[in-house]
């Protein structure tokens, strides 16, 4: 414990002495906190890491919520998607099992608001905008962050500036300790649901300046899992309780990357290669006489991309952006008492993008940033439009700091153009062109009123649009050609309190707290249309306000007997209403209703306790009541749920070989709930972990 | 603090309970040989919220969701998307598509007495003691273009067993029943863009397939006037060729008429054929309404909009229509977006709206209850 407290004020006094600009200090208070949560590292990699801190040039007028190392480890997630549920302002949508569709919705704002950035580069879906964060390990990746409205740091992408919300993915870059040149990792993770998931990771090191990482996943698991509906009388006894076993969510996944990682004077750049590649089953939806689907999807995801960034003058820095992916998507229906359906969709994508950043005066920079982007869908389907789109944006940003004060504006300028043409049969029926220009700003405003204490006063405002999917647009039948961009306008206000006390018990606090008002115009939604059962036609007709409160806090206590306890907390309020249909107000109506599965209240309490090579992870989350429509009838109600998950790991000493066991419970309290109508969630469950380090 | 606890303490999960019916009070009693009439509400697809309610002339009540008080114990209520719903002897019969069954229920205490399983059933009618029921689900064939057949199924309604089937087109929907034959709609719905085109018509005695008859693509509605003329609807193709209705004349056994009018729901009374439909213009951009009704003697649209106060207004998405064959008042439903409660509006007999109420979800489907009526 001392010696983790004498590496904090060294670091602070380090950095200080480094730089004594006011920003950093924040970082440097998040950076010890997470130093001593994390306990034992040893000082020369904490200082390094410090350093690279200290070089960074900006932080951001308001920083992101953020997950990382032994936190991220610690909280019994499987995928991106579970971990991000502990952020304040997230909702996610968790069809259940090991391979169902979860997707996430940061203040309500709907999925397509949100961004998704691969080590810094987005991962696109032209045809739905949904990504799927469910496929996403965190095996290898070593930091989650999400900001709202934007990262407010101006030398990035413009696509970093095109979404409502954000959330990055950071993977894990090699790091060598002395002297070593190769770093071996293999885990294996196995339990409930028939799971069994090794994954392997080689780092190594080419030169000073060049390391190599590959890392390969195989993940396999039967997705079988109990679950149980029940419905009592109102005197409380039981009339009707079923229990069954989910049936098709059997899920087969590889995962390979591989990446170059390279330093030189004054810049970085790395390169990676990614695939993925998946069949599963899809569970369906458990209805009266209906208790298992034969649906089945493959996916998989190839993508090349590469980084360059460099300091060519003290007033000049350059990154440069390159991606091309492929995605395919099969779907099978082979149920013979439905609609026989057999569609598989291709997807390319090629992205250039360039920021150039120039520092005008010490304290005001300037950014440019162009992106090309270019998409194609090609489909199995009669009728479809075979759309192709550019897409051109150009961001201008500048950053301007004076005293304890901060800010950032930008401007973005879109320029979209599609093409489509519908072919019937082979013969092409209806060519059209789509042209579309918006720009659209944003604004970050920080302040720091006491140069001595850790008090942040922030606020933003950002206006941003989602464009129509190759979906909303092309799709047979339910597309709209003549669709509109949907707006998502953000207001927000809060504060940020850091508080490192490197005394006593207490080493740390963090609190921060923020009141938005977001609304949502020309949302796309699905019309019925025409005569005939269930068939829709996409329109800009949705009304959305989001009012909202989302606060955190964490904090870190240095217990006796060498004990750390880490506890965050997160909670969020939102007040979603429709506002699409004025006239339908009043008895089961949905205008002013709450949006659907948007909960008034949800949190989560994640308590992190180390001891020595001993860890201890208790994570709670709750979502409170919802309704599955807007039309907030009693038919339309969900309970709450909530869930207690444990887990507890030992890192054993082996010569030089570390082997970390951990085992986990989620669940505890073997709650049976659905996140999506009549799409059930797993009870309690279980999960062992081996991780070797040689 | 405070409101911290008071949410965590607010904020537990309950005992989920079953639903009790809701009584809604709309209008005057009435007293006629009808006694009330159930309406199924369909449900949007995967939701399990097919739901029945039901009306009481006698005390003027709109009583909503009644299946869960009536059958407690049965999981998962009534299942995923009702599709048709019909009377029959002591019995109120209801097509849960999705679910891929019938629930037989006793016609007035709504018990669950039997459970037929027909996957992917569509539609129900009922003849000397026999009730049939189109169903999208043939046997499979190994096929590389996979095709799959529809057929109907022939059930005692005193065993409530499957007794034979007979294959028909591909997926049939409505079916009639007039002059010892059954007539089934073949609608090819799952066939884009190659709709099936014919009515199929089966030898009630034999319960063999005769022939098919050639009226228009995607067939949904056939119902025969006590002319033994059939007035079939086609939906058409959605682009091109538009929803029409047809009148085929069974005695003379040709096609005597068609007339344009798109249909999402009929209901024929006496010699009136009331026409609901929404119709999407990719002119406008926007839904496009018609409340007709043909005058079956004369073939004639006798009326656009038999809607006369102007309340057409207020409906988002007419589904279906129904008349009450003692009173001649009309119930129009309303569907709105899929996914909320719909609402029924009742009119009289001019289309002066005398009520409306909050019903379930996509309300759909009439079965009227009483004496001395046809209970089709």
């Amino acid at each position: 414990m001392r010696r983790s407290l004498v590496i904090a004020s060294f670091a602070l006094l380090c950095f200080l002495c480094a730089n004594a600009q006011e920003g950093v200090l924040a970082h440097q208070v998040d950076s010890v906190m997470a130093a001593v949560g994390h306990g034992r590292l040893d000082s020369m990699q904490y200082i390094q890491n410090v350093i690279i801190y200290g070089r960074r040039p900006y932080e951001d007028v308001i920083p992101a919520q953020e997950l990382t190392g032994k936190q991220l480890e610690g909280l019994n997630s499987h995928s991106v998607a579970d971990a991000v549920r502990y952020f304040a302002g997230v909702q996610l949508k968790d069809y259940g099992g090991v391979g169902g569709l979860k997707t996430v919705d940061i203040r309500s704002m709907g999925t397509n608001h949100m961004g998704v950035f691969y080590d810094g580069i987005q991962i696109g879906n032209a045809q739905n905008g949904q990504v799927d964060l469910g496929k996403f390990s965190l095996d290898n990746v070593e930091a989650i962050s999400l900001y709202n409205g934007q990262r407010s740091n101006i030398f990035q992408s413009a696509k970093d500036y095109g979404s409502a919300g954000t959330i990055y993915l950071r993977t894990r870059r090699p790091k060598f300790t002395d002297g070593k040149r190769d770093n071996l990792n293999v885990s294996f993770k196995t339990g409930s649901f028939g799971l069994v998931n090794p994954s392997l990771r080689w780092e190594h090191k080419l030169s000073r300046a060049v390391s190599l990482s590959f890392n390969s996943e195989f993940t396999y698991a039967t997705g079988k899992y109990r679950f149980r509906y029940m419905r009592h009388y109102s005197d409380g006894s039981v009339a009707w309780d079923t229990t069954a076993v989910r049936q098709n969510g059997e899920v087969r996944s590889y995962r390979l990357e591989a990446g170059l990682f390279g330093v030189m004077s004054n810049g970085k750049w790395h390169a990676k290669a990614y695939w993925y590649d998946s069949s599963k089953g899809i569970p369906g939806a458990i209805v009266n006489n209906v208790w298992k689907h034969a649906q089945k999807q493959w996916d998989s995801n190839f993508f090349l991309q590469g980084a360059y960034q460099r300091k060519f003058t003290d007033r000049y820095e350059m990154m440069f952006n390159a991606k091309y992916s492929r995605d395919y998507l099969h779907y099978l229906n082979p149920d013979t008492t439905l609609m026989y359906i057999d569609n598989k969709f291709w997807q390319d994508e090629i992205y250039l993008s360039t920021a150039n950043k120039y520092t005008i005066l010490t304290d005001w920079d300037l950014n440019l940033s162009v992106d090309y982007q270019w998409n194609s869908l090609d489909a199995t389907l009669t009728g479809f439009g075979y759309p192709i789109r550019h897409t051109v944006l150009t961001a201008l940003a500048t950053a301007y700091t004076w005293h304890g004060f901060k800010a950032q504006g930008s401007l973005l300028y879109t320029m979209v153009n599609d093409r489509s043409s519908a072919r019937f049969d082979g013969q092409v029926v209806g060519r059209t062109s789509k042209y579309m220009n918006k720009v659209t700003p944003a604004v970050f405003l920080s302040w720091q009123p006491w140069q001595e204490r850790e008090l942040n006063l922030r606020a933003f405002y950002k206006r941003i649009f989602r464009m129509p999917t190759f979906n909303d647009l092309y799709y047979t039948d339910m597309g709209n050609i003549t669709l509109d961009p949907e707006y998502a306008t953000q207001y927000n206000v809060g504060f940020l309190y850091r508080l490192l006390a490197d005394r006593g018990l207490l080493a740390g606090i963090k609190l921060s707290a923020d009141a938005y008002y977001n609304y949502i115009t020309d949302k796309i939604i699905a019309v019925p249309k025409g005569t005939g059962q269930y068939r829709w036609m996409m329109m800009n007709v949705g009304k959305v306000k989001i009012r909202g409160i989302d606060v955190s806090a964490r904090t870190t206590l240095n217990l006796p007997a060498d004990i750390i306890l880490d506890i965050n907390l997160s909670y969020t309020y939102q007040k979603a209403q429709d506002y699409t249909n004025p006239s339908d107000n009043g008895d089961g109506g949905t205008y002013k209703g709450q949006l659907a599965y948007i909960p008034w209240h949800s949190g989560s309490v994640v308590g992190h306790l180390n001891w020595h090579d001993f860890d201890l992870n208790y994570s709670f989350i709750y979502v409170g009541e919802r309704y599955h429509t807007s039309a907030n009838t009693r038919e339309n109600h969900e309970q709450p749920w909530y869930t207690h998950d444990l887990s507890a790991g030992y890192l054993f000493h082996l010569g030089k070989t570390k082997l970390k066991v951990s085992g986990e419970v989620n669940n505890l309290f073997n709650q049976y709930y659905d996140v999506i109508l009549n799409y059930p969630m797993p009870g309690r469950n279980y999960k062992l972990i081996l991780k070797f380090d040689i | 603090m405070t409101f911290l606890l008071s949410v965590l303490l607010s904020g537990c999960r309950e005992e989920v309970t079953i639903f009790l019916p809701e009584h809604v009070p709309v209008a005057q009693p009435e007293f006629t040989d009808i006694e009330g009439f159930y309406l199924l509400c369909e449900g949007n697809m995967g939701w399990n919220k097919a739901t029945l309610d039901y009306y009481d002339y006698a005390a003027g009540e709109y009583i909503r969701n009644i299946f869960s008080y009536a059958n407690p114990t049965v999981p998962k209520e009534m299942g995923d998307v009702g599709n048709d719903l019909g009377i029959y002897g002591s019995k109120l019969y209801c097509v849960i598509n999705c679910s891929n069954k019938i629930d037989v229920l006793d016609k007035y205490t709504c018990q669950k007495k039997a459970q037929i399983n027909i996957p992917n059933c569509r539609f129900i009618r009922f003849y000397g003691g026999y009730a049939y029921v189109t169903s999208y689900a043939g046997p499979v064939q190994i096929n590389p273009d996979y095709e799959q057949r529809g057929y109907v199924a022939k059930i005692d309604t005193v065993t409530m067993q499957v007794i034979d089937t007979c294959l028909v087109g591909f997926q049939p929907d409505e079916l009639e029943i007039v002059g010892g034959k059954i007539y089934v709609a073949n609608s090819g719905g799952y066939m884009v863009p190659n709709y099936e085109n014919t009515l199929s018509v089966i030898d009630l005695a034999t319960f063999k397939e005769e022939r098919r008859i050639p009226i228009a693509i995607n067939l949904q509605c056939v119902r025969s006037d006590h002319r033994g003329v059939l007035w079939v609807s086609s939906r058409g193709d959605y682009y091109t060729r538009s929803s029409k209705i047809y009148a085929y004349d069974t005695r003379k056994q040709q096609l005597v008429d068609s007339i344009d009018c798109p249909v999402s729901s009929l209901w024929l009374d006496g010699d009136s054929l009331y026409v609901v439909s929404t119709q999407w213009s990719y002119v406008s951009m926007s839904n496009e309404f018609s409340y007709a009704i043909i005058d079956t003697r004369t073939h004639e649209r006798v009326s656009d909009n038999f809607i006369t106060d102007g309340t057409d207004k207020e409906i988002v998405i007419p589904y279906a229509v129904a008349v009450n064959p003692i009173t001649k008042d009309i119930y129009v439903t309303d569907a709105k977006d899929y996914v909320s409660p719909g609402r029924l509006y009742c009119f009289d007999r001019y289309g002066v709206k005398k009520w409306d109420v909050r019903t379930g979800d996509i309300p759909a489907h009439f079965a009227f209850l009483g004496n001395n009526i046809n209970e089709r």
